[in-house]
């Protein structure tokens, strides 16, 4: 099976039923994807593909064919993903910083989608969990995002 | 006797160059131990020299590299707190070096990296700062005095001629200077210095200590490129996953179907192990599979057994009214004047019984270990741990390898929350040594989030009788809290200690309001499930019991519970000055209920709290929306004395109440037939960013006792929130979660 990580291509052999999550940290010693709960409940192995937010831990890499998947390690060569992770670094956002890949790439995929999110939007689409409570400092750096990408501005 | 003189030389009044010659001899091993007991140090001081400084062995902590990195040892463990970044301050301050310079690391066990005023090695309690923070700095300033004796030598200029810029020796007279980097490796070979003799900054020259100065983990932590244990890999690696025993003190009595299971795919080997059934194979996925596979036939543990057994009807809501119910007169915890007589002379006396519920730690990570017996005999353990001494020897007593053989790993922790103590039951690295023995190869075990939720220890549950005596005035003149309860320390023990459990009942105790007769007691109740220490301890739950009673006590009084707590701590500065600060924090004072600009039915409520040496004051606003609770702004006011780092802090309060609102809006581990009905996040919802309110944080450096900063937050934000609850609702809400409540109606 060939998939497609990051621009380069991998021919792996396992299991189609087998979740892409475990591809990427037991095949491919990807560990930055990261495993919380195995049931699309926490977020934390969220990947792109073809540049939607996708939970991993739940993705058959038997139907993936030739999409083009995104993890974490890769998100600094993204040019919205290298501005999410500055501004998490500028809003001091991850304590344990488990969860965070997952909302990095979360965010990711929001301001591909919608570049001025509204607080609206940030709470309905920002559903990832974190433990530690850094949601504020989500919320505030995706907010100075959407006004550094356009002129609006989505603030309260 | 050897390492008693050792540190002994290390850190007495000796004369220098006799204490230079230890340091030199040291790197020849035993010969530097026969030297130093040949000197004959007198076995009785050298201890009390080695528990009075702690934390002098520069070397121990501290490398510095040639391009002027600082290399830093953490005595404590990192785990989101910030404590890797408050290190970085505290030690750069002293050493003159940048935080920014540092990379810091979870250092490994032993005497060396005791540094804590308490003699202890943990991370937790919100002790690392407050305990850390003289030994950490003398540190600091030992190894720049290190360079700068370097440097003289250099430059052949007396030392008292010299200064330092960040990461430099300075050398005004000549123009000269050089970096840390290129003196390190002489600085790092000369002998420590008298600790007695080094001079700390005063406060008023800190550059760093008391700054917000970024993390260090930031940038690692928003690209995926920590290691958690989770995540380690070593050459030759196994994966191994298991099924546990539905019920604690079960056994396996047969597999049905062994066999098969052993021939699924990429299936290495299956494995019986005390209470579980494991399954080692090539990917963990496999592993996992095999092992929700497996038919298991459990048998119920013998009469015998030392455990603690869950047995088969237990269930939390039996259990909570059986705390309800349970009389007696309880062991005095804290008491002042005379409660019963106190009681007797009211005016008005109000009786009411409040609850809590048991909760789950949910970090975000799960437990994992990795296990790896070398040839040379030593055993590596990657293990997720706020105590590595305590885990090396927990290991040495199952192995019966001594701790010079056992290597402990400490990675970052993804989510501390009390999670990572020593709970013999809760922690797979038993488990994955036994799987790394058995197979003669590393093995890393993680569990599935259902073994997590199956296997975590909880916080306590509690149900607390209390009395409070109104005088004619309304004011609050005699108060007896009675807990129905197990406290975290008795559970993990098992039994009762000599003394009563603090962790039971710590904010029940400790309250600061004047109150002339009053009475705190434990009535001491056993329960089945293991217990554990969860973020603020018995803080997390007792404060919410005693402040959402006194608004009870206010309400029959006819008191504005603003002006109560006012009143009840007019003789204290402190925290007469904390609660002001949150009001004004809020706009000032305003009780509701009110009408929003949105349009919504509001109002506000106020806890507070004393944990861990720490005082903090919280306002919550609330709504209902389709019956249940929203919250829109919280404001809080922290006094920990004096803070390293506000940003840090500011994180640590919005941390806290996140996690504070998610206990009192949501959580609830519920036991039916002795298992615990969810077995991951969608039966036990945790707080999601769309619940988050706004959150308003006011620093309050008033210059007393450092205190702690992680857990202290977090026990003011339940009362807050259901004391708005009941201005709101006009009903007197007396147990948590709220979601347990029907506000519909």
């Amino acid at each position: 099976m060939e998939l497609t990580i990051n621009g380069v291509q991998h021919h792996i052999d396992v299991e189609p039923d087998t979740p892409l999550l475990w591809v990427l940290r037991d095949d491919l010693k990807m560990t930055g994807t990261k495993y919380g709960c195995g049931l699309a409940q926490c977020g934390a192995c969220t990947v792109l593909i073809n540049g939607n937010a996708a939970r991993s831990c739940v993705t058959p890499v038997g139907e993936l064919g030739s999409a083009a998947i995104t993890t974490i390690e890769a998100i600094e060569q993204d040019e919205i993903g290298q501005r999410v992770v500055a501004a998490w670094i500028r809003h001091q956002v991850p304590q344990c910083g488990y969860c965070q890949s997952g909302q990095v790439m979360a965010a990711t995929s929001l301001l591909k989608q919608t570049p001025h999110p509204t607080d609206d939007d940030i709470r309905a689409v920002m559903v990832n969990l974190c433990r530690c409570g850094t949601y504020n400092a989500i919320s505030a750096a995706i907010h100075d995002l959407a006004g550094d990408v356009g002129q609006e501005g989505a603030k309260k | 006797m050897r390492n008693a003189s050792f540190d002994a030389m290390a850190m007495s009044d000796v004369p220098v160059n006799l204490s230079r010659r230890r340091f030199m001899l040291s790197s020849a091993g035993i010969a530097a131990g026969a030297f130093v007991l040949g000197l004959g140090v007198p076995q009785r001081s050298a201890r009390a020299e080695a528990t009075k400084l702690r934390g002098t062995k520069v070397p121990a902590f501290l490398e510095i590299r040639p391009d002027s990195m600082v290399r830093l040892q953490s005595p404590f463990v990192e785990g989101g707190q910030g404590t890797f970044t408050a290190m970085a301050q505290i030690v750069g301050e002293e050493l003159d070096a940048d935080p920014a310079t540092f990379v810091v690391e979870n250092a490994p066990p032993g005497d060396a990296y005791v540094v804590m005023d308490n003699g202890m090695r943990i991370t937790g309690g919100s002790m690392s700062i407050r305990n850390g923070y003289s030994a950490m700095r003398r540190l600091g300033a030992l190894a720049r005095e290190m360079l700068l004796q370097a440097a003289a030598r250099q430059f052949n200029v007396p030392v008292e001629e010299l200064t330092t810029q960040p990461g430099r020796v300075v050398h005004a007279a000549s123009g000269r200077s050089v970096a840390y980097g290129d003196l390190a490796h002489e600085a790092m070979s000369l002998p420590v210095p008298n600790p007695a003799n080094v001079k700390l900054k005063e406060p008023e020259e800190f550059r760093w200590i008391g700054a917000p100065v970024p993390r260090v983990d930031v940038h690692d932590k928003s690209t995926g490129k920590v290691v958690y244990t989770v995540d380690v890999s070593v050459e030759g690696m196994l994966h191994a996953a298991v099924q546990h025993a539905p019920r604690l003190g079960m056994t396996i009595q047969g597999v049905r179907n062994e066999d098969q299971v052993r021939a699924m795919k990429g299936v290495h080997s299956t494995h019986r192990l005390p209470g579980a059934f494991a399954v080692v194979a090539e990917r963990w996925w496999d592993a996992k599979r095999a092992a929700e596979a497996a038919l298991i036939d459990w048998q119920e543990p013998g009469p015998d057994t030392t455990m603690r057994v869950m047995p088969a009807d237990f269930s939390t809501e039996a259990f909570r009214k059986e705390l309800a119910d349970a009389h007696g007169p309880g062991e005095d915890a804290e008491t002042r004047g005379d409660v019963v007589r106190g009681l007797k002379n009211a005016h008005t006396v109000v009786e009411a019984t409040y609850a809590s519920q048991y909760v789950n730690h949910a970090q975000l990570e799960p437990p994992s270990a990795l296990a790896r017996f070398n040839p040379d005999g030593a055993l590596e353990v990657w293990v997720p741990n706020q105590a590595p001494d305590m885990f090396r020897a927990d290991i040495a007593k199952r192995t019966g390898l001594p701790v010079e053989k056992i290597i402990i790993h400490s990675q970052m922790l993804g989510g501390f929350f009390g999670r990572h103590f020593l709970y013999e039951t809760a922690s797979p690295y038993p488990q994955a040594i036994t799987l790394a023995k058995e197979t003669g190869r590393p093995v890393k075990l993680i569990w599935s989030r259902e073994e997590e939720f199956l296997r975590d220890t909880l916080r306590p549950m509690a149900a607390v009788r209390f009395r409070g005596g109104l005088d004619r005035n309304g004011i609050p003149v005699a108060l007896e809290a009675v807990s129905a309860t197990e406290g975290p320390t008795e559970g993990l023990n098992n039994k009762r200690g000599d003394r009563l459990d603090d962790s039971a009942l710590e904010g029940l105790t400790g309250k600061s309001y004047d109150i002339p007769d009053r009475r705190i007691a434990q009535h001491f109740v056993k329960s089945p499930v293991m217990l554990g220490y969860w973020r603020s301890v018995g803080n997390s739950m007792n404060d919410f019991l005693y402040e959402t009673f006194l608004d009870e006590l206010a309400d029959k009084g006819h008191q504005d519970p603003y002006e109560l707590r006012l009143h009840l701590l007019r003789d204290n500065r402190r925290l007469t000055t904390l609660l002001k600060s949150v009001a004004d924090l809020s706009g000032g004072w305003k009780r509701g209920p009110f009408t929003a600009a949105d349009g919504s039915r509001r109002a506000r409520g106020i806890g507070m709290a004393s944990p861990f040496g720490s005082e903090a004051a919280a306002i919550a606003e609330v709504s209902l929306e389709n019956g249940r609770v929203r919250v829109h702004e919280v404001w809080e006011a922290i006094d920990p004395g004096k803070v390293v780092n506000p940003a840090i802090v500011e994180a640590q309060v919005n941390g806290a109440i996140a996690l504070g609102l998610s206990q009192v809006l949501l959580e609830e581990t519920v036991y039916e037939n002795g298992m615990p009905r969810a077995r991951n996040y969608d039966g036990y919802p945790i707080l999601a960013l769309n619940q988050m309110p706004r959150v308003h944080v006011k620093i309050i450096e008033s210059g007393e006792k450092m205190g702690g900063v992680g857990e202290p937050p977090l026990p003011a934000i339940p009362p807050a929130v259901v004391n708005a609850v009941s201005t709101l609702t006009g009903r007197r809400i007396r147990s948590m979660p709220l979601s347990r409540h029907d506000f519909a109606s």
